[in-house]
C-alpha cells in the first residue's frame, strides 16, 4: 500500500524542494518505487534540483486536463531506476489544479508506487492546501528561526483541518524536520534549539539536517544530496529521516562533517 | 564602547525568540479555535475603541457563553495608565 507524504512549511526558502528530492532519493535507494511530485505550479523547481529540467515534456496540469497520460508525464531518474518525477507546469497559474484532478492523479500514483512525495508550494493558498489534501503523512520543514516556526504552526493547523484525513475525523501523521541547523550557534544561544522548536510546535521530530555547503553543491549540479554525496552530514540526516518514515527506530542525532583535532593535525580525510 | 565589551557574553537571543514565539502562537491558536463571529466582533470592537483610546491588540478578551435561554457576550478591554499610553483622541 502506497504512502502519500506532503513536504510543506508555509514559509518559502526553508528547504522543501531540497527535502523532497533528498527523501525521495533516499527511499528509492532501498529499492522501493518512489514518485516525487511538484505542486508548485507556475514556479516549478523540483525538476531543476533533480537535474531533469531538460527532460520535461508533459506536466501534472497536462495530466489533469487529459492532454497527457500519467505515464507520459512521469520522468524516470537517470541514476536511480526506482525514482520518478512528476513535474509542475511552468506557465499556467495555480487555478489549473482542481481538487478532483489532483485526487485522480494521486489515486493513480498510489496504485503504481510505494511512496508518493508531494513538494508543496510556499504559502497557505490553494496550491499548498491541494498538495496536502490527500496525504497520509506530512513532513513540516522548519528552520530554527521565529518566522519559520510561526508559519509551521499555521501549517500544522491546516493539516489538522483541511486534509481529507482530518475531514474524515482521522489523524494525519505529522513530523517536524529541522533544516539549516547550526549546533554551534544554538549552543551559544544565538539560534533556537531543537527542544524549543519541538516544544513550541508540540509535534514529533523526524530529523535534524545541519546547515551545510553540501546542499548547495548538490542543487548546483542537479542531484539530490542523498545521491550526490551519501556520506556528507546532511545526506546522513536525510537517510535517517527516510528510515524513520519507513518506521525504523533510529536514535536522534545531528550528523556533522567537522573533523576532530587529530584529523586536522594529521590531515586525515573524513570518510 | 570599551574593547572589553567584546568579550562579554551576549545575552541569549534564542531565549527572547522562544518567549516571543510562545506569546504570539498562544494568541493565534486561540483565534483559530474561535468562531468567525467572535473574530469579527473582536476586530470591529478593536477598531471602534482604538479610535479613542490607545490599546494593545492582545489586551482585548472576548468570550461568548451559550446558555439554554440566554447567551452572554463578555468583552474585557485593558486600558493602561502609563504616561506613554495616554488617551489618543486628545482627552
Amino acid at each position: 500500500m502506497a504512502k502519500v507524504i506532503v513536504v510543506t512549511s508555509g514559509k518559502g526558502g526553508v528547504g522543501k524542494t531540497t527535502t523532497t528530492a533528498a527523501l525521495g532519493a533516499a527511499l528509492a535507494q532501498t529499492g522501493q518505487k518512489v514518485a516525487v511530485v511538484d505542486f508548485d505550479v507556475g514556479l516549478r523547481n523540483l525538476d531543476l534540483v533533480m537535474g531533469a529540467e531538460r527532460r520535461v515534456v508533459f506536466d501534472i496540469v497536462n495530466v489533469i486536463q487529459g492532454v497527457a497520460k500519467l505515464s507520459q508525464a512521469l520522468i524516470r531518474d537517470k541514476r536511480l531506476e526506482t525514482l520518478w518525477l512528476l513535474p509542475a507546469s511552468q506557465t499556467r497559474d495555480k487555478d489549473s489544479l482542481t481538487e478532483n484532478g489532483v485526487a485522480s492523479v494521486i489515486r493513480e500514483l498510489r496504485s503504481k508506487f510505494d511512496w508518493v512525495i508531494c513538494d508543496s508550494p510556499a504559502g497557505i493558498e490553494r496550491g499548498a492546501t491541494l498538495a496536502m489534501r490527500y496525504a497520509d503523512a506530512a513532513v513540516v520543514v522548519t528552520n530554527p528561526e521565529v518566522s519559520s516556526v510561526r508559519d509551521s504552526d499555521r501549517i500544522i493547523g491546516l493539516l489538522d483541518s483541511k486534509t481529507e484525513k482530518a475531514e474524515r475525523g482521522q489523524r494525519i501523521e505529522k513530523h517536524i524536520l529541522i533544516t539549516r541547523f547550526d549546533p554551534q550557534r544554538a549552543t551559544r544561544g544565538e539560534m533556537l534549539n531543537i527542544d524549543d522548536v519541538i516544544n513550541i510546535l508540540s509535534t514529533p521530530l523526524l530529523g535534524i539536517v545541519p546547515e551545510s555547503e553540501e546542499v548547495l553543491h548538490a542543487s548546483n549540479i542537479g542531484c539530490p544530496v542523498t545521491l550526490n554525496n551519501p556520506a556528507c552530514a546532511p545526506a546522513r540526516a536525510y537517510f535517517d529521516a527516510a528510515a524513520r518514515l519507513r518506521g525504523e527506530d533510529i536514535p536522534m542525532n545531528i550528523p556533522s562533517d567537522r573533523k576532530g583535532l587529530l584529523d586536522k593535525l594529521f590531515g586525515r580525510r573524513a570518510a | 564602547m570599551s574593547v572589553f565589551d567584546r568579550f562579554k557574553p551576549r545575552s541569549s537571543t534564542a531565549v527572547v525568540a522562544r518567549e516571543r514565539l510562545q506569546i504570539v502562537l498562544s494568541h493565534e491558536r486561540l483565534a483559530r479555535g474561535q468562531s468567525d463571529l467572535i473574530a469579527l466582533l473582536r476586530e470591529e470592537i478593536l477598531v471602534a475603541v482604538a479610535k479613542h483610546v490607545l490599546i494593545e491588540r492582545d489586551k482585548i478578551h472576548i468570550s461568548m457563553e451559550r446558555g439554554e435561554n440566554v447567551s452572554s457576550l463578555e468583552i474585557n478591554i485593558e486600558i493602561p495608565h502609563s504616561p506613554d499610553m495616554q488617551m489618543a483622541a486628545g482627552f
